[in-house]
């Protein structure tokens, strides 16, 4: 079992495709995290359980007979006004406070999210089928599942229409100015409450289209929202804040790591890779900066 | 005066103290009822299992008392149940059974839902001297660590998969096979990981891909595109539901061709419902199954339990609740042949079980397991668009032959 991507390397084809197409999806909670640690300096812990609920509003639809896929379309206005909601019950009031309270009350919520979906929606873990067929290529030797392809087409399409709003619309232009300096932005005229509260809807929303476009391609459940919180988290501590093209790259590199290090190391090291990888990047940043931090002294 | 009142009321609250402590030695039995704990997951992930295997043991309950209840020493009992919720949590589950102990004064436990929750519950019982009959803990290291009052009317779980090796040597022509695995990290599926390493060894099969799932894991793309590499005989996965569920629709997108594919938890997954006809010929283990030939005198067999079952909780009963239920029947078997409330007499009469339950014949081995009853595989079959599970080995049992080997799915409409 020594290496099998170096005998067949075909798979290695099939590794890379599978690594980037999953890390785009992941890229895109991330951006979502991203953009509410830029604004509001508030890492939110329960980012992976709003992804599951946006994945359980796709599957409400499929159990009504509605074709799974328009959830990407449904899921972020239902989980805007989540969000929207969760901000002004909850998060308004932790949100000058420090980085501390505010992970533990968006662990709060994560708890109080995963039971309120367990008591609604059941412990079962779930799927909804797109019956979109699969794309195969060289022969039948890698195959690609069309549900994971449109789930990186339409993650592609929600961050490009996202950038574009944000350099262009009123909004966009309120919420970049808050993230730069909310005292300032706030002497200027710009209602930080209101960017505040759309920073949050936007950012469920994402989670919302995520959470569609999972539940067609994994499985979901209501306790499994954390992997994506810490694999979102991972994202942007690499990537660093308010940077979506190092967001994309940094999903898909942290997609292609994690199919290669399953090939070479072994499943069981898949997700221990990862976190030695993260390991490694902050103490690499550490070193960087205080080599920089030299010339002050 | 004022200390007179206060030696008063030390001297009252000493004597409710000593009542209490009293009344709560007698509560194992009180009136005309045998009272079990269990501590049970009511809520959390495990909360659907949880809630078939409480429902398996009301039934039971309410099915004992109304015929008879348990005769000792010339005086027929009633069963009554406390339960908690253990949230699904280890310690919660640890520290409720020993309040069952200790406050509600309970001396016979039932066991709860999961061989996580069983192995968390099952050293306190054992300090105690509490006979426990568990029916939801499957982990061979339960039976191997010299429990003196565990007892389990389940195959252990080493057992689930052995035979579906066993069954892809035969369809090889008595040749050993190649076979991929992939299990997930938990004690329960690494059981099953045990039981088919067991297999292979007395088979002089190879196992060449061996995967281990981590327990955030939703993805088993790698796993397979190796399998898909290598062409193995047989591909054995097992990871609880979300396993099942993720192999499956895993499997069927990336168009894997196995001649063999065997599983656990098809059933908890509702696997033939959720993915219809992408999971036919998958073969899954299970404990139990309602067409098997198994009576006793309170459920008659297993269709009329299914049917009985159906009628109460409106669905059908999975093996979670049927075992539940078998628990019950032992413990009545065990009072009754004990003859008395003592517990390390009811325990021996524990040790010494052996009966025939709807569920299957239970008798107990050294460690407790229950070594009377084997496995059964079914195979996912459909018809149009429905898909049902038909048993397929043993062949005691067998309603429809094994579709061996699985079409490619170039071949599959």
């Amino acid at each position: 079992m020594d290496f099998l991507i170096f005998k067949a390397p075909i798979l290695m084809v099939q590794a890379s495709l599978d690594g980037i197409l999953l890390g785009i999806l992941f890229a895109l909670i991330a951006y979502g995290m991203a953009l509410q640690w830029g604004v509001m300096n508030i890492i939110n812990i329960a980012q992976g359980d709003l992804v599951i609920l946006g994945g359980y509003i796709a599957y409400t639809m499929y159990l009504a007979g509605i074709h799974p896929a328009w959830g990407v379309i449904v899921s972020p206005i239902i989980m805007y006004f989540v969000g929207w909601a969760l901000y002004k019950l909850v998060i308004n009031k932790v949100v000058d406070r420090d980085l501390f309270i505010s992970i533990l009350a968006t662990f709060g919520i994560a708890i109080v999210f995963q039971q309120l979906m367990n008591f609604v929606f059941g412990a079962d873990v779930v799927v909804a089928q797109s019956e979109y067929g699969t794309t195969m290529l060289f022969d039948n030797s890698v195959t690609l599942p069309n549900s994971k392809i449109f789930a990186a087409f339409i993650s592609v399409l929600y961050a490009i229409g996202l950038v574009i709003y944000m350099k262009r619309s009123r909004l966009g232009r309120a919420i970049r100015a808050t993230a730069q300096n909310a005292r300032a932005a706030k002497i200027l005229g710009v209602d930080t409450e209101k960017v505040y509260a759309a920073t949050f809807g936007i950012n469920a929303a994402l989670c919302g289209i995520a959470g569609a476009l999972i539940s067609i391609t994994l499985t979901l459940h209501p306790y499994v929202g954390l992997p994506y919180t810490v694999r979102s988290f991972m994202i942007v501590i690499v990537a660093g804040l308010g940077n979506l093209p190092a967001v994309a790259i940094s999903g898909m590199g942290l997609g292609l790591f994690e199919e290669f290090a399953d090939y070479i190391l072994g499943t069981e090291f898949r997700i221990g890779a990862v976190f030695m990888l993260l390991v490694f990047i902050l103490v690499y940043r550490r070193f960087k900066l205080s080599k920089k931090r030299e010339y002050l002294k | 005066m004022n200390k007179l009142v206060k030696l008063f009321t030390i001297f009252i609250s000493a004597i409710t103290l000593t009542i209490a402590s009293i009344s709560s030695s007698f509560a194992k039995v009180e009136g005309e009822y045998i009272v079990l704990g269990s501590a049970i997951s009511l809520t959390g992930k495990y909360s659907s299992n949880g809630v078939h295997t409480q429902n398996g043991y009301n039934m039971a309950v309410d099915r004992i008392n109304k015929m008879g209840g348990v005769k000792v020493g010339g005086k027929s009992y009633k069963f009554e149940i406390i339960y908690y919720d253990d949230e699904s949590n280890p310690k919660r589950a640890a520290q409720l059974a020993e309040r069952l102990i200790k406050q509600d004064g309970v001396h016979y436990m039932l066991g709860p839902y999961s061989s996580g929750l069983t192995k968390a519950i099952a050293p306190v019982t054992e300090k105690y001297k509490i006979p426990m009959v568990e029916a939801n803990g499957a982990s061979r290291s339960l039976f191997t660590k010299g429990y003196k009052y565990l007892f389990a009317v389940l195959s252990p779980a080493n057992q689930y998969l052995e035979v579906a090796i066993d069954l892809a040597v035969e369809k090889n022509g008595g040749k050993p096979v190649r076979i991929a695995q992939a299990f997930e990290q938990d004690a329960f599926s690494q059981d099953v990981r045990l039981g088919i390493l067991d297999a292979a060894k007395r088979t002089g099969s190879e196992i060449i891909i061996d995967d281990k799932l981590p327990k955030e894991l939703n993805d088993m793309a790698a796993t397979l595109a190796k399998v898909k590499a290598t062409k193995p005989d047989v591909l054995v996965v097992s990871g609880h539901t979300k396993g099942a569920l993720t192999a499956i629709r895993q499997i069927s997108e990336m168009k894997v061709d196995v001649p063999m594919l065997a599983m656990t938890h098809c059933d908890a997954a509702k696997l033939s419902k959720q993915h219809g006809k992408n999971s036919e010929y998958a073969l899954c283990a299970s404990q139990w199954h309602k067409n098997l030939s198994y009576k006793d005198k309170f459920f008659g067999g297993g269709k009329k339990y299914d049917k009985d079952f159906k009628k109460e909780f409106g669905y059908a009963p999975p093996y979670q609740s049927a075992e539940s239920s078998a628990a019950l029947l032992v413990f009545k078997d065990a009072f009754e042949r004990a003859n008395s409330f003592d517990r390390d007499k009811v325990r021996d009469a524990l040790k010494t079980t052996d009966m025939q339950t709807f569920y299957g014949n239970i008798k107990f081995g050294p460690g407790g397991q229950n070594v009377a009853k084997p496995m059964i595989l079914f195979q996912v079959r459909c018809k149009g668009d429905t898909c049902e599970n038909k048993v397929v080995a043993p062949t005691k049992w067998a309603s429809d032959k094994f579709y061996h080997p699985i079409p490619k799915w170039s071949e599959r409409s």
